[in-house]
């Protein structure tokens, strides 16, 4: 038998192809994510018509508001695959590193909450007829780390909360709280580069040491979670 | 004090108030399979669990061929009631990414237990299609994928059909031939009795017998308490 210690890029890695190839034949979450951030864009346009300056001005805290809920949808079900046939038991017991399950989870659902994200931007550009003022680059590193912010604190959340009886609710009322700086960044910082009003670096920055501080903590924190009963 | 290569030292486990596995003590010794019998709610499950290292003891100890069931991890094979697999991949995908977080990197040892099991590595159908018979013996196969020196099985014959049952105690027989540990939770135990070493009778959450035979622990009205 070709047995050498597995390590925990291998390990992520292979974890992280099977939770793309377990999403690409279910769908579950890429579909429950996008139905529910097109009504958003579509109920939203239909209740404000806002003209294109103020379009700006709110725009930010929609997009964001409509990726966090929909990015929850997304955190549920992947940790809840792990949990038919207690399929988990089978990872808790094997010697691979706790990390690299924590690591693959947050690589797949930021992979699946940016897939979201590109289809549905330009939607939210059509609907709010939106016309960036600054300078658009600033939008990519805002939507990567912004991104990153939700879903590692939501993979580490929704990890949480696996256990507990009521963990569709108990995941919102641990994520949202614990993202608010980060929220406030990606709402500031898209709202600073559409309108061109102020500089959009601080919230870049923030975003940048946000992800820093948890994805470190959250590290440090994964295996006593992951072998919680 | 209990000796054996496995030991488990005066072992409770409470969950919340209810005390699910009361002072337990046992030695084993390795290359021995083990049936563990009792009623539902005896504590077997648990004491396989926290075998396993999947349920932490609330006082006590075990020690899995001098090491703790964590550190052990490399030596233990656990198969679960439910089949610890993922429905919507085929049994290659499964056993290929379990074999993966093992270190293991060849198809050929996947190919390899899927057929000691009595089934078709070439099966693309998904796990979830699978009958509950081959299910279970795809989730054997899972356990014993990294070849482990200790095998703890719960009820792995549930919803078997006899002759499944019957293939699956013969590789468990050529398995503990071979030098394994082997501890299987069954209300089965007729299937076992020309098979295992020992069995051992729990109720209410203690070892209250160890014999040789199923017959007799089955049949017996006092069980002995093991001091």
């Amino acid at each position: 038998m070709n047995e050498a210690p597995a390590s925990l890029w291998s390990v992520a890695a292979a974890t992280l192809k099977k939770d793309i190839r377990l999403e690409w034949r279910s769908k579950d979450a890429l579909n429950s994510m996008l139905f529910f951030s097109l009504l958003v864009v579509v109920i939203f346009s239909f209740s404000f018509d806002p003209l294109a300056e103020e379009s700006r001005l709110i725009v930010g805290g929609l997009v964001w508001v409509a990726f966090l809920f929909a990015a929850v949808v997304a955190l549920n079900q992947t940790w809840a695959r792990e949990l038919r046939n207690q399929v988990l038991d089978a990872y808790r017991v094997s010697p691979a590193p706790a990390n690299a399950l924590f690591v693959a989870k947050v690589l797949g659902n930021f992979i699946f909450v940016i897939v979201l994200e590109a289809l549905m931007t330009p939607l939210f550009v059509i609907f709010y007829n939106l016309r960036v003022l600054g300078s658009a680059w600033q939008l990519i590193p805002i939507a990567l780390l912004g991104t990153w912010a939700l879903v590692v604190n939501g993979t580490f959340f929704a990890a949480m909360s696996l256990r507990t009886r009521n963990r569709e609710l108990m995941l919102p009322l641990l994520l949202f709280p614990i993202s608010i700086p980060a929220v406030l960044g990606m709402v500031a910082g898209t709202t600073a580069v559409l309108t061109a009003d102020n500089p959009a670096h601080f919230y870049i920055v923030l975003l940048l040491t946000y992800d820093l501080v948890f994805t470190t903590a959250y590290l440090g924190l994964f295996e006593t979670i992951l072998h919680a009963e | 004090m209990p000796q054996g290569d496995i030991v488990v030292r005066n072992l409770i486990k409470r969950f919340g108030r209810f005390a699910a596995l009361r002072g337990v003590s046992a030695g084993f010794e390795a290359g021995r399979l083990h049936a563990i019998l009792g009623d539902n709610g005896a504590g077997k499950t648990t004491l396989l669990r926290t075998m396993a290292g999947l349920a932490h003891p609330t006082r006590g100890e075990i020690l899995i061929l001098g090491q703790s069931p964590r550190s052990a991890c490399r030596d233990i094979g656990y198969m679960a009631h439910p089949s610890l697999l993922y429905d919507e991949m085929s049994g290659m995908e499964n056993l290929r990414y379990f074999a993966g977080l093992y270190g293991i990197r060849d198809d050929a040892r996947c190919k390899e237990v899927i057929r000691a099991v009595g089934l078709d590595p070439e099966l693309t159908r998904p796990v979830g299609q699978y009958s509950q018979g081959m299910r279970q013996r795809m989730s054997l196969a899972r356990a014993i994928l990294h070849d482990p020196k200790v095998l703890l099985l719960d009820e792995p014959f549930s919803n078997v059909d006899v002759h499944s049952a019957r293939e699956m105690v013969a590789l468990l027989k050529s398995t503990r031939d071979a030098g394994k540990t082997i501890f299987v939770v069954t209300h089965q135990a007729a299937l076992l009795e020309d098979v295992a070493d020992e069995f051992l009778w729990m109720h209410a959450g203690q070892i209250v017998d160890r014999t040789r035979t199923a017959k007799i622990a089955e049949t017996s009205e006092q069980p002995l308490r093991v001091s």
